[in-house]
């Protein structure tokens, strides 16, 4: 990257993405090699997802990525039948809330998995994919 | 610190769309406010300004609104948490009171929101959420609030007619409420029918009749020293306790979603500074920005244990002659939620409450009135205790 270039790779996120530059670019970076990721520090061992360049317990900038992998339990979710700005051709979709333990993560459910099959405390997986408009998100899926 | 009261208290109409600028909607409720205070421009020391930005074009309002209600060359300034902006206003003026620094401050707190249509209404709405990690998926207030009442149902065994319950309440008591955008009585079978606009759903489990209205609208308050206010007023309501706390903005920092942390937290200060528990509250104005959100209010301030908020509804305690009556005004689902304007109008009915002074929907003697106003997500909660005496 050139000297003076700003690294805009987030905008890259989502449906419609309302932010670019970050120092967590590099999340970016894992989604396209097909890796969902955060951060953990590496002084003090917080785990942060989503994932932070700093650390509010110890002040730290030593942070290292990590894999989101294997399975979490669904805490909460909604399906949208109206939608904001932006977003209006994708409906109905379901956001979702999954509790990983150390973490949890927001974000889609799979439109594979059919509505009537979700249930709170059900096992899901999160996996990179793409949304409609060919952007890079995650998703989740039937664990 | 000094003891605070409220003079004055003033709301214009909730309306869906106000025909004129910022500047003619807060005078209304500004008129209204001084009125009943019985004072005059120069009364005044400081002035608070409450609203959530990108609404309407205007940067800096607090300016313009001093100008316009001839407050210069009195100090001035922006408050802004969302949906509890003027509540947060109020926090101000009490320790601008309370520490001595002003006797008299008047806290405006206004919105419109007509100048926008309904999704793009969303959208700014979203914003107000995480918009890095959350927004780029599609959210909005209605599904962030569905996944709570999502979880709550998980939780408790609430049901989707408990939460349309809510909304009957409000409607019978907005019928009343000459200020309220809605006021139409609702039954619970249209809620409960997905072919009827009231029944549809928005973001499952919440329907049409779950959510709240947007609107337009402006509320005022006068804020006053003791030795002021009782010169000023025949009957000032005092500020009792003062709550406010934040929650992490993503999802993912909640411990729980089946309530919010904010507002458990903003209610533990207010009755601990005022001296009280739950079951001295004898009138209460929650935040009914959706049905759950009411639901939720009932366990997060004391009114029903965790899990038994239903119960309190089923049983109708929550009516104006049972135990706690919650919401008489009609609430946000009916008068409408004019985000900057709605923690002022929440105040302004309890005050009117506790002077004797509220009309067809005056709760018997109560001595304690209480305002739980939430911005966002449950990202800013603030509980207010008010007294008589």
């Amino acid at each position: 990257m050139a000297k003076n270039e700003l690294d805009t790779r987030f905008s890259e996120f989502g449906t419609v993405s309302f932010a670019s530059v970050t120092r967590v670019n590099d999340f970016i970076g894992y989604l396209r090699d097909g890796k969902l990721a955060g951060t953990r520090c590496a002084k003090c061992a917080k785990t942060f997802f989503p994932p932070r360049a700093q650390c509010c317990e110890c002040f730290s900038e030593d942070m290292r990525w990590f894999e989101v992998s294997g399975e979490g339990g669904l805490v909460s979710y909604s399906t949208l039948q109206y939608a904001p700005t932006g977003f209006t051709d994708e409906v109905p979709y379901t956001i979702a809330l999954v509790d990983y333990g150390d973490y949890k993560v927001f974000g889609r459910i799979d439109g594979s998995v059919p509505m009537e099959d979700l249930s709170v405390g059900m096992k899901l997986k999160a996996a990179p994919s793409k949304t409609p408009n060919g952007q890079l998100t995650y998703v989740f899926q039937r664990a | 610190m000094r003891k605070v009261g409220i003079v004055g208290v003033g709301q214009s109409a909730f309306v869906r769309t106000y025909p004129g600028s910022i500047r003619e909607l807060v005078f209304e409720s500004y008129r209204e406010a001084m009125q009943d205070a019985g004072i005059v421009g120069k009364d005044i020391d400081a002035t608070v300004v409450c609203s959530a930005p990108e609404y309407d074009k205007q940067r800096s309002p607090a300016g313009v609104i001093a100008e316009y209600l001839g407050l210069n060359p009195q100090p001035t300034f922006y408050a802004e948490t969302l949906c509890s902006s003027s509540s947060t206003g109020l926090r101000l003026a009490y320790s601008l009171v309370a520490s001595g620094l002003h006797d008299v401050v008047m806290v405006m707190g206004f919105q419109i929101m007509s100048q926008l249509t309904s999704v793009e209404s969303q959208e700014r709405m979203g914003r107000g959420a995480d918009i890095q990690w959350e927004s780029p998926f599609g959210t909005m207030m209605p599904a962030y609030y569905a996944m709570h009442a999502k979880a709550h149902m998980a939780k408790f065994g609430t049901t989707p007619e408990d939460l349309a319950l809510i909304r009957v309440k409000a409607a019978t008591y907005g019928q009343l409420n000459p200020l309220a955008v809605y006021r139409k009585p609702v039954a619970l079978e249209q809620i409960m029918d997905p072919t009827s606009f009231l029944g549809a759903p928005v973001a499952t489990p919440l329907r049409g009749g779950d959510c709240c209205a947007n609107a337009d609208g402006s509320s005022c308050l006068i804020v006053a020293s003791e030795e002021k206010a009782r010169a000023f007023s025949k009957k000032p309501v005092w500020i009792k306790g003062v709550g406010a706390a934040s929650a992490p903005v993503n999802m993912a920092g909640r411990d729980k979603l089946y309530g919010l942390a904010a507002a458990e937290e903003a209610a533990r200060q207010a009755y601990k500074m005022a001296g009280i528990t739950a079951a001295n509250i004898n009138v209460a104005e929650v935040h009914d920005c959706f049905t759950i959100a009411e639901m939720m209010a009932y366990e997060n301030l004391g009114f029903a244990k965790p899990g038994e908020g239903k119960d309190l509804i089923r049983s109708k305690e929550t009516y104006k002659e049972g135990r706690i009556p919650v919401n008489v005004d009609g609430g946000l689902l009916s008068k409408g939620h004019p985000i900057g304007a709605t923690g002022g109008s929440q105040v302004r009915t309890i005050v009117l409450q506790l002077r004797g002074e509220a009309g067809d929907i005056q709760v018997k003697d109560p001595v304690f009135g209480l305002v739980h106003n939430i911005g966002g997500v449950g990202l800013y909660g603030n509980v207010t205790v008010f007294g008589v005496e």
